[in-house]
């Protein structure tokens, strides 16, 4: 069994009292697994991302990456981590490099010129270096999030919609360099997305959310078979229309384990 | 706290005044117009057989060190700004950067800040009414370094703000320096002010700068005062200090770093 990178226990999420946006939520996340995390709007998929960078702090439980306690631990964690997100934009008055570059500096990396011009090739947007990122389409603008993303070649990388305001085109492109990279160098993955789609070609295993609360877990398949839908799009808008809980029981009667 | 990291923000926040006209304005064009307002005022002023003590340096050097204050200042919350204008606060604090680092960055922002626009001023108000800066003597350096820490805290301070209620504090950042300013002695001696005022105008760290300023343009001594700026300067960077770690801290329990780095 591989390395545990992320570690959940019981994690609780509340903004004002008595309105939990992440309540009781337990999960691990190994090293070379793509996690996606699902759910509808609301459902606390981005405030668990956000509790995972130490960008919030939780209102109870255990977040461990790499055995270290976040946010305790947040900046040794941060320099093995590095996450993009569809709305989180780099500054749009500086170019691409100038931004790729203050970032590498964050991160310390050794020769940061060849390792941007290497990464902007990867993602075939090497002419754009000098543009202005304010003057970038959505996709390509997202394409340098991702460069951004993958300048400390990361063990975990937490991607947020990452895929967001791509055309097919492109997010097929960055899907398939995701996947790519991630079972080449081992790379653990966290990806919220509204697109299942991405989640279907890239996650290895899925957690469904609705109300910060786990409904479902595993293998797309496995949580297929298990609420007998015949894909992830029809089974997401089912479960997000529910009313009541529909959990079917799982052997064992485990329905938030840490996976 | 790690230097390389400090580094590559402070590289960040030059970067924008490399690509933007508005942002030299701001460093070049808005403190020679304050300059040539006061300057010219006090020329009038001398036309009219006004007897004004040390003649124009007075009011020409409050200008100078009244816009080290407020650059210093702008140093840190226009930076903090950047980042909120340009949605950056999710990438920047998602990345390994701690809240001290991001601090001493911005500090050295308004380092960088207040040298250029007070050595522009400094040749500038020599050119057109032959005030020489350095008369002031060996009390330039500690003068110049009070009113950068005074700036300093009103920054951490305003940043704090800014942190809590994100860009609907924005006015704070130009509002708050000049919201001190009636009572720092900037243009006029604290005796100038009324009785039941002078304890507050005494409680700034800028009140014994800008006096000591005056002091040193006279030729007497201006350390006493200087030495009164300094350790109420050090009282004030712990409370801005304090008062900003606990909004950064609240911040994070309200995800308010997230939010405001997304709105």
């Amino acid at each position: 069994m591989s390395e545990v990178v992320v570690l959940v226990e019981g994690l609780e999420k509340e903004f004002s009292r008595g309105h939990p946006v992440v309540s009781g939520l337990s999960f691990s996340l190994r090293r070379g697994e793509a996690l996606g995390l699902l759910g509808p709007n609301g459902a606390g998929k981005t405030t668990v991302v956000h509790l995972l960078l130490g960008l919030t702090t939780p209102t109870a439980g255990k977040v461990e990456i790499f055995g270290l306690p976040m946010p305790r631990m947040r900046v040794p964690i941060l320099e093995r981590a590095n996450f993009a997100s569809a709305y989180a934009l780099l500054p749009s008055n500086l170019t691409v490099r100038q931004n790729l570059m203050v970032f590498a500096r964050i991160y310390g990396v050794a020769q940061p010129r060849e390792k941007i011009a290497g990464l902007l090739s990867d993602l075939e947007i090497g002419r754009l270096g000098d543009r202005v990122a304010g003057e970038l389409s959505a996709g390509e603008a997202a394409r340098v999030s991702l460069c951004k993303a993958l300048l400390n070649d990361p063990e975990l990388l937490l991607l947020d919609e990452p895929t967001a305001g791509l055309d097919p085109d492109i997010a097929d492109k960055v899907r398939r360099l995701l996947r790519r990279l991630q079972v080449e160098r081992g790379i653990a993955m966290l990806y919220t997305s509204h697109n299942m789609r991405d989640v279907e070609e890239v996650c290895d295993r899925v957690l469904f959310l609705r109300r910060g609360r786990l409904l479902a877990e595993g293998s797309p398949a496995e949580v297929l078979r298990r609420f007998r839908c015949e894909d992830l799009e029809t089974l997401f808008i089912q479960l997000a229309r529910e009313e009541e809980e529909i959990l079917p029981e799982e052997p064992g009667g485990n329905h938030s384990g840490s996976g | 706290m790690n230097l390389r990291r400090v580094g590559a923000l402070v590289l960040r926040y030059t970067y924008v005044y490399q690509r933007s006209l508005l942002r030299l304005l701001e460093i070049f064009f808005w403190p020679a117009i304050d300059l040539l307002v006061w300057g010219f005022l006090t020329l009038y002023l001398q036309q009219e057989g006004r007897v004004l003590p040390a003649g124009i340096a007075f009011l020409v050097g409050a200008v100078i060190f009244w816009d080290i204050i407020f650059r210093s200042q702008q140093g840190i919350t226009l930076s903090f700004l950047e980042d909120i204008w340009s949605h950056n606060l999710l990438n920047l604090f998602s990345a390994p950067v701690r809240v001290t680092e991001f601090v001493a960055a911005t500090c050295l922002v308004g380092i960088l800040k207040t040298l250029v626009v007070g050595a522009y001023l400094a040749v500038l108000a020599f050119c057109l009414y032959r005030f020489n800066l350095l008369a002031i003597g060996p009390a330039l350096l500690p003068l110049f370094a009070n009113l950068l820490l005074m700036g300093w805290s009103l920054g951490i301070a305003t940043t704090g703000l800014l942190l809590r209620w994100g860009q609907a504090a924005e006015a704070l950042a130009w509002a708050i320096p000049f919201a001190i300013q009636p009572f720092a002695a900037v243009f006029y001696p604290v005796s100038a002010l009324p009785f039941w005022l002078r304890p507050v105008a005494w409680s700034i760290p800028a009140t014994h700068a800008f006096e000591g300023m005056r002091l040193a343009l006279r030729g007497r001594s201006a350390w006493g005062e200087l030495a009164y700026a300094t350790l109420l300067n050090l009282v004030y960077l712990a409370l801005a200090g304090a008062w900003f770690g606990v909004l950064f801290t609240a911040a994070r329990r309200k995800g308010l770093l997230a939010k405001i780095g997304t709105q």
